[in-house]
């Protein structure tokens, strides 16, 4: 664990704690106020059901955040959905076993943090049973998934643990080191199972190759042998 | 030359950029698309790529907010698109399976535009940066690609991966189906002869 204190000039870091303080609370508040901006966003029909795979080591946090829109046509533009209309977010973890399963409103976020490496899938679809909320059209949902280290929330963990902005810094380092690892324990653990799988394939061909070859010899002479009795029987030979 | 990259490492950290990668599942003859609202003279980047289904491929095309077609390309794999933009609006990223009948893919897209948001407001100011920070700066940024090598050693390897459980999976269908139409077949060539010299006995013994 990378010691804070030994990097960073000890006189520097105390004049720079002092004017850090009443910004890192300000900061905090801001973020806390600040309503999600916009991001990629797509169409989802009334009944529809999108799902997004993300393939995560264990161990890591996901955070998820949508928006939703409905089509006004009174005034012919996007607004945002009435609070009636919510969400429904599924995940599954890579065993297809549900992990969140839950409603939320018009606006939401979701977490979950993976216990077992792999595909997990995010499903989400509109819990909304009227037709005519959606007058036709679409709902527009504005998505962002922030996986691993880019999850994190830096200016609460600097405002909690009281940290500078260079001890933020390093701290943003030591996170996404920990992400690469958890990434690369991984990808030796995905390459175990390719590996696996590419034994299995070899070896059901290096049998089936062997069975199929005796299968054929053996047919053959059931073949002759019935018909050679057959025709004896018959008198044609 | 270290105030050179000072400025340098300062100037990389304006620059940086952010954005949303996600893994979509593409159901066949369907198309799927993506829009983000951009500001002027932003530049973005596209990478997608195929993770399974078929034969790994996509059309994929960008368009302005002016319908314009930025960007057009049938059954590809994998590909990067770079563009500033022109005008601020609503650029649009669409994938097509439509050509396939009944493969659905699995499609990775990573969208990312503008400028990375520094993670502490105090951040945004213009001073030149700490020999500290700006070594702070510069690993960030080598990790950052790091961490993109990593993904992109992921994305082949699920291809690949995909690809291996297909094979294993039509090599035991292959194998059970093949010996079923064997003892079939044998048996039943066997049948049919038998049954060619059954009549021809009977005609015979019919003319005689």
């Amino acid at each position: 664990m990378l010691s804070l204190s030994s990097v960073c000039p000890g006189r520097k870091m105390a004049s720079l704690r002092i004017r850090m303080q009443p910004c890192l609370f300000s900061v905090l508040l801001l973020n806390v106020l600040c309503s999600f901006v916009s991001a990629l966003y797509f169409h989802i029909g009334e009944t529809e059901k999108k799902c997004f795979i993300e393939e995560i080591p264990d161990e890591t946090m996901i955070i998820g955040n949508y928006r939703t829109q409905l089509y006004d046509k009174q005034r012919e533009e996007y607004l945002p959905a009435t609070q009636g209309l919510g969400m429904f977010v599924e995940v599954k973890d890579p065993d297809d076993k549900v992990i969140l399963s839950r409603q939320y409103g018009s606006e939401g976020r979701f977490t979950f943090t993976s216990h077992t490496p792999g595909e997990h899938q995010i499903c989400l679809h509109s819990n909304s049973s009227k037709f005519s909320l959606f007058a036709g059209g679409m709902l527009r949902v504005h998505l962002d998934i922030q996986v691993g280290e880019h999850a994190n929330n830096y200016a609460e963990i600097a405002a909690k643990d009281k940290l500078t902005e260079l001890q933020l810094r390093v701290r943003q380092l030591v996170e996404q080191v920990d992400q690469i690892q958890k990434e690369q324990n991984y990808q030796r653990y995905r390459e175990e199972r390719f590996r696996q799988t590419s034994e299995s394939t070899n070896q059901r061909v290096l049998w089936w190759s062997i069975v199929q070859t005796l299968i054929l010899v053996a047919i053959g002479i059931w073949q002759m042998r019935h018909l050679k009795s057959f025709f004896e029987a018959k008198k044609l030979v | 030359m270290l105030y050179l990259s000072l400025t340098c490492l300062l100037l990389l950290n304006a620059c940086v950029v952010s954005g949303t990668e996600i893994t979509f599942e593409l159901p066949d003859n369907d198309k799927q698309c993506f829009y983000e609202e951009l500001e002027k003279d932003v530049k973005f980047d596209i990478d997608f790529q195929v993770i399974s289904g078929g034969n790994y491929d996509v059309d994929c095309f960008v368009t302005d907010p002016h319908d314009n077609a930025l960007y057009n390309e049938k059954k590809k794999q994998y590909d990067s698109f770079s563009h500033t933009t022109t005008m601020k609006g609503v650029y649009k990223v669409c994938f097509s399976n439509e050509f396939s009948t009944f493969t659905h893919k699995v499609v990775y897209l990573d969208f990312r535009h503008g400028n990375e948001e520094p993670i502490l407001d105090s951040m945004k100011r213009t001073t030149a940066l700490t020999q500290l920070e700006s070594s702070c700066v510069a690993i960030h940024e080598i990790l950052k690609v790091v961490a993109d090598s990593q993904t992109w050693y992921r994305l082949r390897e699920a291809q690949d991966r995909t690809k291996a459980e297909h094979l294993l999976e039509r090599v035991t269908y292959w194998s059970i189906g093949e010996t079923v139409l064997l003892f079939v077949i044998g048996i039943g060539q066997v049948m049919m002869l038998k049954s060619f010299f059954s009549d021809k006995k009977g005609s015979v013994a019919a003319t005689t």
